[in-house]
């Protein structure tokens, strides 16, 4: 019997000894109890599923799939429609993403490689402080700093020069797309220098000195080596921001405008699903009315899930083709 | 072994003091509307000072989702700036087998306010140029339906820029009430309702959110708590009355609202008070309810309850003025203080 105890369970072995028998292994119950805590978030998010599911019941009947293509949001007349909030949505994530991920990746890369040791920590300090800053804040930030530029002088300049595409047409309000798509910009930044430069920092050294030896300049390394095999890292970042600006709410409410249109012009004030779950949630008056605001929240949640599984997917299709090049 | 013995020991009494000490005082809770919390605030405050085993707490979670906790049960009171309609009334008496009284128990304003560059004085609205402009019918500041209610008063030809709220609000319910009242083609259009799907305007969070887009947009106009206008020195317009006369919301105006409705009440309050009879009454002006219910299980807080409300009705409203809060009219006061034996 002591022999038998002492011999560690290990995967498809332990099947040839009792449950019972193996739980008196701390491996086994180690297992387990990891295991639970796993199970217990995909139960969490199944649970969320579920009762988003439930609680939108009215408007899932009464309109069906119409729902996600209908424009109109009459409270009144009792007929809801998600496409301005998902437009809204998808635009001011993407007018984000497009400003921060280039200065993210930029910057992670001159900490990481680049710039002096202390240099590096003493302005990492500063971007983990960025990280913590509330939301609500940035939303002060955007409405007392960034929209009066825009309205001033930036709105204004884009109207001139950039004026006969239709994405800078309209009357510059200073709020909008634009506006809230910088905020969540200035938002995010932090979290994908952090996460890049932490992955960026921990590739090793060989992959460098490798390349450096073979001839290539710093720029070279950095940027077809060791950039390259951090590619995941830098893409998981990438997927954390998008995260973020996609369920981003006050700082959005406070800069967008409010006003559930589509309109290809970025300089048009918006609105985004969160933004309005939050501003009407408390007053919904009428249970059709508040389901189909619960109804919206789930297809934030699905939105955020199909976004994050098509990112997913890329990271495999990429590093399929990339891993080659590495290894090579 | 002792240890935990000690520390448990320890946590107990810990519990138990704090137990102890919770139940001195009776709490009641209440939540809904955010215009009167700086009132009701100060009312709990003082009436708790000179009741100290009563504690009120309220939370200002905007009006609807007072009347949604209190149907629930979850407060013990609810507050709304819009009276209760009959579905949701119905509903409460469905869930608890007794029904809700309102209360009313300040008056508040809703004031057009604007910001155009070299505008200083007070402008006049007519009803047919707030609805022409909310209505996006109406889109430059020099059009003649405003002009000619400011003559003496050059008004620039800049598009309009139009602010309502994002939030449901009893401010928006009473805003739309208004002009469901006086524009045939808002009512069939929009309607009334602390959200509404409005035709033009940008969205600015609670009564601050409106006057920050205000205050920063050059050309706009929204619509705000007079409390908000005075307070941040926003300029903010006169609106004509039924009786033809320009009126500017002050608490004179709004009281003259208020005295006209008083009346014709309702025994059960639920009444609007905009665009009423008088020619010195504020056409913009609403009550605000607080919802009782008509049972108590608990004795002890139906009493603490009515011994409130009772203090509200007598000494309570000599603190609204200072809040900038509009004082109820005699006669709805004496009513009130009668319909308070429906509480059991």
């Amino acid at each position: 019997m002591a022999a038998i105890s002492t011999v560690p369970s290990a995967g498809p072995i332990s099947g040839s000894r009792s449950f019972l028998n193996r739980l008196r292994d701390g491996d086994e119950i180690a297992r387990l109890i990891t295991f639970l805590f796993a199970g217990s978030v995909v139960l969490v998010t199944v649970l969320l599923i579920f009762e988003l599911w439930r609680e939108s019941v009215l408007p899932r009947h009464k309109f069906g799939l119409h729902f996600l293509f209908t424009r109109v949001w009459d409270p009144i007349a009792d007929q809801f429609g998600a496409l301005p909030f998902i437009y809204g949505t998808l635009v001011t994530a993407t007018v984000s993403l497009v400003i921060a991920v280039p200065l993210g990746i930029g910057a992670a890369i001159f900490l990481a490689e680049l710039a002096p040791a202390r240099l590096s920590d003493a302005l990492e300090f500063f971007i983990d402080l960025l990280a913590a800053v509330p939301s609500v804040i940035y939303g002060l930030l955007g409405v007392f700093i960034v929209v009066p530029l825009m309205r001033d002088y930036v709105q204004p300049a884009l109207k001139n020069t950039l004026g006969f595409l239709p994405l800078f047409t309209g009357p510059a309000y200073g709020i909008g797309f634009l506006t809230a798509g910088i905020v969540l910009a200035i938002m995010v930044i932090p979290y994908i220098i952090s996460v890049s430069r932490e992955v960026l920092m921990s590739v090793p050294r060989d992959q460098r000195e490798a390349a450096l030896g073979l001839g290539s300049t710093r720029w070279e390394s950095t940027w077809k080596v060791v950039v390259p095999f951090a590619r995941t890292g830098i893409m998981g970042s990438i997927f954390l921001a998008l995260a973020r600006a996609l369920g981003e709410t006050m700082a959005v409410t406070m800069v967008i405008g409010n006003t559930p249109t589509i309109s290809a012009s970025l300089l048009s004030p918006g609105y985004s699903i969160a933004a309005v779950i939050a501003n009407e949630f408390t007053e919904a008056t009428g249970d059709l009315y508040l389901q189909a605001l619960i109804e919206l929240g789930l297809v934030l949640f699905l939105l955020t899930f199909l976004l994050n599984g098509m990112a997913r997917l890329l990271i495999v299709l990429t590093s399929q083709r990339g891993g080659g090049t590495v290894n090579a | 072994m002792k240890r935990i013995a000690g520390s448990f020991l320890a946590a107990l009494t810990v519990v138990l003091t704090v137990v102890v000490f919770a139940h001195a005082a009776l709490s009641i809770n209440g939540a809904g509307a955010t215009f009167p919390y700086p009132m009701y605030s100060k009312w709990f405050d003082e009436y708790q000072k000179k009741n100290p085993s009563v504690q009120i707490n309220y939370q200002s979670i905007g009006s609807g989702g007072g009347i949604k906790q209190v149907t629930e049960g979850t407060v013990d009171f609810g507050a709304s700036d819009g009276p209760m309609n009959d579905e949701q009334l119905k509903a409460f008496q469905e869930k608890h087998g007794f029904g809700i009284l309102h209360f009313p128990t300040v008056l508040g304003a809703v004031v057009p306010t604007y910001n155009i560059p070299g505008v200083t004085s007070a402008l006049n609205f007519t009803p047919d140029a707030l609805a022409g402009i909310f209505l996006g019918k109406i889109t430059k500041w020099n059009d003649p339906t405003i002009a000619g209610a400011n003559k003496g008063v050059s008004l620039p030809g800049n598009d309009i820029v139009v602010v309502h709220r994002s939030d449901g609000s009893g401010t928006t319910y009473v805003w739309t009430d208004y002009l469901s009242k006086v524009s045939d083609e808002w009512k069939n259009k929009v309607g009334k309702g602390t959200s509404v799907n409005w035709p033009v305007g940008l969205g600015g969070k609670g009564n601050e959110g409106v006057t920050g887009q205000i205050k920063n947009a050059p050309n706009s106009i929204g619509y705000v708590e007079l409390i908000y206008a005075v307070s941040n020195n926003i300029p903010y317009g006169s609106v004509k009355n039924s009786s033809g006369a320009f009126v500017k919301a002050d608490l004179t105006s709004v009281s003259a609202a208020a005295a006209a409705a008083a009346k014709t009440m309702p025994d059960d309050f639920r009444v609007s008070i905009t665009d009423p009879p008088g020619k010195t009454a504020y056409p913009i002006a609403s009550f605000t309810w607080l919802l009782i219910p008509e049972k108590f299980s608990d004795a002890a807080k139906r009493d603490a309850i009515k011994g409130f409300l009772t203090w509200m009705l007598a000494d309570g409203q000599g603190y609204a003025e200072q809040l900038s809060y509009a004082k109820l009219p005699k006669e709805v006061v004496a009513k009130e203080e009668k319909a308070l034996a429906k509480v059991q």
